[in-house]
């Protein structure tokens, strides 16, 4: 194993131990026991076949969610914008499962294909914007995301139902729910999309390693004037790679449509799975199948932090710190490199 | 209802929802300035909201009709400590700017909730009993048509966040402070040239950036949501982060902004009550500001230009 590959799989580790490490200072200092409150975190991300069922369904968009960033990060683009690229595509998916009825073989696959397609337009525009104007991704991504939340909002209230706080539940047609998987994990909301979610991460793989196109899509990304200068089209390649990765984050809001709630609701904020996709990415070193990993690290921490109240008597919030400070040491990975290199001199 | 009394709704709402934006994109202009993304406003606020209030909650008995502006205060000092987190880390650590600001956010909500469930046993504080008064600006107030729209029946803050926006214009383009930072933000090589240390003005605009966030944190949480949970402060940072690039990182600009947005948020608010805007959709008016960000980046309103070094760790030596 070369050194670089070495790092990359290590900086994440160290940031996820740090974090977790952090986390247990923080129930110190505020008085609660860290082994009592871990413990109720693993029992309620992997303690019976219920938990395990949620855990997974959790899993699921934040998969699409990290592909979606990540496939981002790796052509040189910053999609902030995941979060509102999820809502339209969780909009677009439960739109086509409530207003058609079709056989299951068309209904699922076209209600996916319309939150993809949605999610892929949502980040069609501060790609085209990047492309043609130069405009920084970040910054119109963040936009983007209030202007989904509330177009949204305006669309659920005004046109999916009559002046009401929620949809319709989609037609059966177009459900991933599954009662083979309910049945098989204590009645748990599990549903399908976990199959979805695994081929996005073959599909990001292939695409960005073994096609032509991915490579460009990544050439791009590392350095705009030698792909030009090699003939490639620089602003489409941007606006290619901004539409795939808005694509990923449409097929996650389909997952929240289709699988978990079945409709959609009035949201007061954001639902941060989007966000949450950015720390995905990020632990899982950009690489389709670090995500998938990733992915379940953070569902665990999120359905297992449900458990920390009732038998921890630790808010569920902790965990949104230990999130945060995985972020912190991923991003400070200068740190952990430095720390890296330190141990690694003194060894020889 | 005529068109004067509309603007006796219009005017006053919007310079009330507009403070907090004021005294958050001023803080967004330090930072940026120096060279450093603020994608953390919307945490920096959070952290004042929940600073202001359990403040306020805890100490009214004792300070009186002083405990909001102590309150202020601490939002101020704590919101320039929290900004240490973004300082270090992207600053020291060389980190993505954005990526820490993006953890700054989640640490902000997480570490607020996390005490508030901690202090108060639920997910949501009381409301606080003391705020701040409604002032008529003496002789000001008085000016016929202009004094009630503008200078009667304001909370003192929002004057305060006004006449900052004229100070940080000084202090950015009038002294060598300002100079200084401004160098640091466009090219920090040749600032190091001349003897600037470009590491400790970073440092110090963070943390004012840290400072005014957490004021305006405050400044909402005391004048407008007067309580503190997971959605006192939603968005609201990232709408400054909007003034902000909307007034072209320059003070005036940003507060000329902040009192836009302010405006728009005021008549997706009050727009029901008033005759010509009752038809208009609120959504058009929650999605306003953002639209106009994009266009104004975009260069439909004149062209935007970041300064030069934004979001770029400076490598001493390195070319």
């Amino acid at each position: 194993m070369n050194s670089t590959r070495f790092t990359n799989f290590f900086v994440p580790v160290f940031a996820v131990l740090l974090g977790v490490i952090a986390g247990s200072i923080v129930m110190i200092v505020s008085g609660y026991n860290p082994i009592a409150g871990y413990s109720a975190l693993l029992y309620g991300a992997f303690g019976d076949s219920y938990y395990i069922g949620e855990t997974i369904r959790q899993t699921t968009p934040y998969i699409l969610a990290g592909l979606a960033v990540a496939f981002a990060f790796r052509t040189g683009l910053f999609n902030i914008g995941v979060e509102g690229q999820l809502i339209v595509g969780w909009l677009a998916s439960v739109w086509v499962g409530v207003s058609f009825d079709l056989p299951k073989v068309i209904h699922l696959p076209l209600a996916v294909l319309a939150a993809a397609a949605a999610g892929a337009l949502w980040a069609f525009i501060p790609g085209f914007l990047k492309a043609r104007f130069k405009v920084h991704e970040v910054i119109i991504t963040i936009m983007m995301n209030y202007i989904a939340l509330h177009v949204t909002n305006a669309i659920i209230r005004s046109v999916l139902s009559d002046k009401g706080f929620k949809s319709a539940k989609i037609h059966e047609s177009a459900s991933l729910q599954s009662e083979f998987l309910q049945s098989i994990t204590d009645y748990s909301t599990l549903h399908y999309g976990i199959i979805i979610a695994l081929i996005g991460a073959v599909v990001m793989w292939f695409l960005l390693e073994k096609t032509t196109k991915g490579y460009e899509l990544r050439a791009v990304g590392f350095n705009q004037h030698a792909s030009r200068y090699a003939g490639m089209n620089v602003p489409r390649n941007i606006i290619l790679a901004m539409v795939i990765s808005g694509a990923f984050a449409g097929v996650a809001g389909a997952m929240e449509g289709l699988g978990t709630f079945g409709n959609i609701s009035v949201k007061a904020g954001f639902t941060g799975v989007g966000f949450d996709g950015i720390a995905v990415a990020l632990i899982g070193s950009n690489n389709a199948f670090g995500i998938i990993l990733s992915a379940l690290l953070f569902g665990a921490l999120k359905v297992g932090a449900l458990e920390m109240p009732s038998s921890a008597d630790v808010p569920t919030e902790l965990v949104d710190i230990v999130i945060a400070l995985i972020i912190f040491f991923v991003a400070s990975s200068y740190l952990i490199r430095l720390l890296l290199s330190r141990f690694k001199k003194e060894g020889k | 209802m005529g068109v004067y009394e509309i603007l006796q709704i219009i005017v006053p709402s919007a310079i009330f929802f507009a403070a907090p934006l004021i005294f958050t994109a001023l803080g967004g202009v330090f930072s940026e300035r120096s060279g450093v993304v603020n994608i953390g406003l919307e945490g920096l606020m959070v952290i004042g909201a929940f600073t202001s209030v359990v403040f306020n909650l805890t100490f009214a008995d004792r300070f009186g009709e002083f405990t909001p502006w102590l309150a202020l205060v601490m939002a101020m000092i704590v919101g320039a400590v929290f900004s240490l987190f973004h300082a270090v880390a992207s600053i020291t650590f060389r980190a993505d700017q954005v990526v820490s600001g993006v953890a700054i956010n989640f640490l902000a909500i997480g570490l607020s909730l996390f005490l508030v469930k901690k202090m108060y046993g639920k997910g949501q504080t009381d409301q606080i009993q003391v705020g701040f008064d409604k002032i008529d600006i003496f002789g000001l107030s008085h000016i016929p048509v202009l004094g009630p729209l503008f200078f009667s029946n304001g909370y003192i803050p929002s004057y305060i966040a006004i006449a900052l926006a004229f100070v940080v214009w000084y202090i950015l383009f009038k002294t060598p402070f300002g100079l200084r930072l401004r160098a640091v933000g466009e090219h920090p090589m040749a600032a190091d040239t001349m003897g600037i240390n470009v590491t400790k003005m970073r440092y110090i605009a963070v943390m004012i950036s840290g400072a005014l966030g957490g004021i305006g944190g405050g400044v909402y949480a005391t004048i407008i949501s007067r309580d503190f949970s997971h959605a006192t402060i939603s968005g609201h940072g990232f709408m400054a982060l909007a003034a902000m690039i909307f007034g072209k990182w320059h003070p005036l600009g940003a507060m000329g902004a902040a009192l836009f947005f302010g405006l728009a948020q005021s008549l997706s608010i009050v727009g029901q009550t008033i005759p010509f805007l009752k038809n208009v959709p609120t959504v058009y008016l929650l999605i306003a500001p953002y639209v106009l960000t994009i266009l104004a980046l975009a260069g439909f309103i004149g062209r935007a230009d970041a300064p030069k070094a934004l979001g770029t760790p400076y490598v001493k030596g390195k070319r």
